[in-house]
């Protein structure tokens, strides 16, 4: 064997190319079932599906707090005052329209971030950095430490970050955007199913 | 030294599972056959799952590969579970089970893996009546069994002569026939959940085997072309 | 490109070692079927680490829940079923490989001077494999991956005065339990992996140093070109072998695919059937046989008719394959030129091989036994005899130069 009887250079330089490409071709198939399985597993999946909440129990005023995916869910029930005051706060709100359009379904981008206005159902994590901020009634003492004017909301103790009763976010906080909306539908007039979209 | 080689011969390799010295019968059953496996879902349900569990299986799963909605699932299939990502995981007290029938019945999910699908369609079909035995049962593969034989009705009654089994009533013999046909569905159904997976496993096989071939045409060309030098 | 070559390399022995171990180290032209298998086995070692690391992923090493996380991964997990299927296969793939690996080694004198260091740790690694897939087979937690630890960790108990304390310490616990299987995994997946990859780097280097070997058993570094010092009978190993062993590799992975997508448990030779009944310690099945690649040494466990002695004919099984380099004592390496004796010894112990292999499968009747005992008397007397067989045997001339 010597070095310099490469007669049929392209013949060779085409073979090492053509194998190379089929050969990144398998490759790239075969890192497919490696790399789905770090989806989540059926059983996952599962345990993520969509959970009923039978919301006739809750008073005005009051929030109940449910898991979806390992997340809390708030469900509030806005008086009808609560509602009247969330436009007079629209001047002090980084998004006070709704605009991002990552934090609610369509359903929920109108003023009330909701199907029935009365019915407020957030996901209770901040959007800052993963903190569940805590509800703070209107009425409650607290209020007033938080913003002079507070017509109640969430207050994420972590870094201070505020939101009114729709979730949305005040301006000069951390949090960059309005608290998310999870997708939701109602089953009845009392039923609510969180997870799923009508 | 020939007694040797000859032995050797016959001693063909046979791991099978212990079948207490019966031939078993052949389940021909087809996991492809899906009108096959929602019927063996069905006597699965209706029949096993009120002592059997098999846990590691989802009604979700089943729905899907049996192509069943979430509402037919529900309204077929889930007679004990409200979920449908639900295992089919409950069953009934152990301690009640191990009183009424000496011992804990079985979690199905890998019996068809375990026992071997012919071994659970000769199982079936092999109940006969034995006076002797403290629930009046017995079976041909499974001695003094402490499962009775849930599905009698859809078989007629057995019994053994000469160590054959054969009917009670001869007015059974259609019966019976049809039973045999539920016990293959049966047992097809517990193929499938014993590996969900069998179906796309088979399916992805050829594909994997075709691509190497492919690849198999350019290495082999590469390697011919680099061995020329050497040649 | 090349300037961060440059750059790696003032800094990095880069191609001082692609040179050393593949441009520019010289194989012999002559290599045939028979040397596929050792890249072959290291493939499978990549294999079985990363399917490994994917299924450690989602096992539980927990008595309560490593059946059911088995289940979980081969229903639940996305692709769960092919990864296990790929470890699983893939560690019966692993012993095919090695065991053709080995034969070829005393097909053609592999282990001889000087290569016995090669052969040393190639033996190494052989048993550390043997105690990675005996630590794995634990980890599904059925009835054969309980019994058949039990039954292989109470050979401890035949060893005298200590045994009995041993076996204990080894186990955690009275029985094969939770605490056996937590170590278990330990081992499975960090210990023995370990020095499995150094081992088969030492192996490289070692088998590097020396040079390889060849069907004729002929030495191509005696032969070199007096200008370049090339082994006139050598080529360099990249790209001439890497783009063989593709080839190689190619048909391998065909035969693996068609196991694993078609018959994965291999009518019970690579999974068993009884080990989908999850286990119960106070019930033991029928017949527990290890799986094929140890039923050759569980053979000969079983054909001596005394605990104590039956494990050491079992240890001595082993640790005699170790003694080759210095037992064969022919003029020449490979069979090619030796003469009927070994040829016909050879043929004897591939037959009481196999034939162990398959008596350690099946239960034990008066007959099997008296098998078992004839094939570990000449599996022992291949290598025992060996020393006297050899030096009388006809052998015939080694060629200067290897033959195509």
């Amino acid at each position: 064997m010597t070095d310099n009887v490469v007669e049929d250079n392209s013949r060779r330089r085409f073979l090492v190319a053509a194998t190379s490409v089929v050969g990144a071709i398998g490759a790239g198939f075969v890192a497919v079932p490696f790399l789905t399985s770090f989806s989540p597993s059926a059983k996952a999946q599962a345990a993520g599906a969509p959970v009923e909440v039978d919301i006739s129990k809750i008073e005005e005023g009051q929030r109940l707090t449910v898991e979806w995916r390992g997340k809390p869910i708030w469900i509030v029930k806005r008086s009808e005052q609560a509602l009247q005051e969330l436009s007079s706060l629209n001047g002090k709100l980084r998004d006070p329209n709704s605009e991002v359009i990552s934090q609610q379904p369509d359903y929920a981008k109108n003023a009330e971030r909701s199907i029935k206005p009365e019915y407020l159902v957030l996901i209770g994590i901040c959007t800052h950095l993963g903190c569940s901020p805590s509800y703070v009634e209107a009425d409650n003492p607290i209020g007033s430490t938080i913003d002079p004017d507070w017509k109640g909301g969430f207050f994420c103790p972590c870094h201070g970050s505020k939101f009114d009763l729709a979730g949305r976010v005040y301006q000069s906080v951390p949090a960059p955007t309005n608290l998310v909306v999870p997708p939701y539908t109602y089953l009845s007039d009392t039923r609510i199913l969180i997870g799923a979209t009508a | 030294m020939k007694r040797v080689i000859l032995t050797l011969i016959f001693l063909i390799p046979n791991i099978s599972v212990a079948s207490g010295g019966v031939q078993l019968q052949h389940a021909n059953n087809d996991i492809r056959d899906k009108g096959s496996l929602q019927q063996g879902a069905k006597l699965f349900v209706n029949y096993c799952i009120g002592c059997h569990t098999a846990k590691y299986m989802r009604y979700q799963r089943i729905g899907k590969d049996l192509g069943l909605t979430n509402a037919e699932l529900q309204d077929n299939l889930m007679f004990s579970a409200e979920k449908v990502g639900e295992t089919l995981d409950i069953a009934m007290d152990k301690d009640d089970a191990k009183k009424w029938f000496g011992v804990n019945p079985p979690d199905l999910s890998v019996i068809a893996r375990a026992r071997g699908t012919d071994w659970l369609y000769t199982y079936l079909l092999s109940f006969y009546l034995d006076p002797s035995r403290p629930n009046g049962i017995n079976n041909l593969v499974f001695k003094d069994v402490g499962m009775p034989h849930v599905l009698w009705e859809r078989q007629g009654w057995q019994k053994l002569v000469d160590n054959k089994l054969e009917l009670v009533n001869k007015e059974d013999e259609a019966k019976a026939k049809q039973y045999r046909q539920d016990v293959r569905n049966l047992v097809n159904f517990l193929d499938y959940v014993g590996e969900p997976a069998k179906v796309a496993r088979y399916d992805l096989g050829w594909k994997v085997i075709f691509y190497l071939a492919i690849f198999f045409i350019f290495a082999y060309a590469l390697k011919k072309e680099y061995w020329r030098d050497i040649h | 490109m090349n300037k961060m070559l440059d750059w790696v390399d003032s800094r990095f022995p880069l191609m001082s070692l692609w040179n050393e171990h593949l441009a520019k180290y010289y194989a012999p032209k002559n290599f045939n079927f028979w040397y596929y298998f050792g890249s072959l086995a290291l493939l499978v070692l990549i294999l079985q680490i990363v399917t490994g690391i994917f299924l450690t992923m989602n096992y539980k090493p927990d008595a309560e829940l490593a059946f059911g996380s088995v289940e979980y991964i081969m229903r639940d997990v996305n692709y769960g079923w092919l990864i296990r299927y790929m470890h699983a296969v893939g560690a019966s793939f692993f012993f095919v490989v090695v065991y053709l690996h080995m034969f070829r080694g005393l097909m053609y004198g592999s282990y001889r001077k000087p290569r016995e260091l090669v052969w040393l740790i190639g033996m190494f690694i052989y048993v550390c494999l043997m105690a990675e897939a005996f630590l794995g087979y634990l980890l599904p937690w059925g009835q054969m991956s309980y019994w058949g630890a039990q039954v292989i960790i109470s050979l401890f108990g035949a060893i005298p005065y200590v045994g009995e304390d041993l076996a204990l310490w080894i186990r955690g616990d009275y029985v094969i339990a939770d605490a056996t299987l937590n170590r278990f995994f330990a081992f499975h997946v960090i210990l023995v992996p370990l020095i499995l990859l150094v081992l088969v780097v030492l192996h490289i280097i070692a088998l590097h140093e020396v040079g390889s070997n060849n069907p004729d058993g002929v030495e191509i570094k005696k032969n070199k070109d007096p200008k370049t010092g090339i082994p006139v009978d050598g080529i360099p190993f990249h790209p001439y072998y890497s783009v063989k062993d593709i080839v190689g590799v190619t048909v391998f992975l065909m035969l693996f695919a068609g196991v694993i997508f078609y018959a994965p448990e291999f009518g019970g030779y690579f999974i068993e059937a009884n080990n989908f009944f999850p286990a119960d310690p106070l019930k033991t099945p029928e017949h527990i046989a290890p799986l094929w690649y140890f039923t050759p040494f569980y053979a000969i466990l079983r054909a001596i008719p005394d605990k104590l002695m039956g494990v050491m004919a079992m240890g001595a099984a082993i640790v005699i394959l170790f003694a080759l380099p210095w037992l064969d004592r022919s003029p020449v390496k490979s069979i090619r030129y030796k003469g009927w004796i070994y040829k016909f010894a050879l043929t004897l112990f591939v037959i009481s091989f196999f034939g162990l292999c398959y008596l350690g499968m099946v239960g034990p009747t008066p007959v099997k036994t008296l098998l078992a005992q004839i094939f570990s008397f000449i599996y022992f007397a291949f290598f025992l005899l060996m020393p006297w067989y050899s030096t009388i045997d006809k052998t015939k001339p080694v060629p200067e130069r290897v033959t195509d």
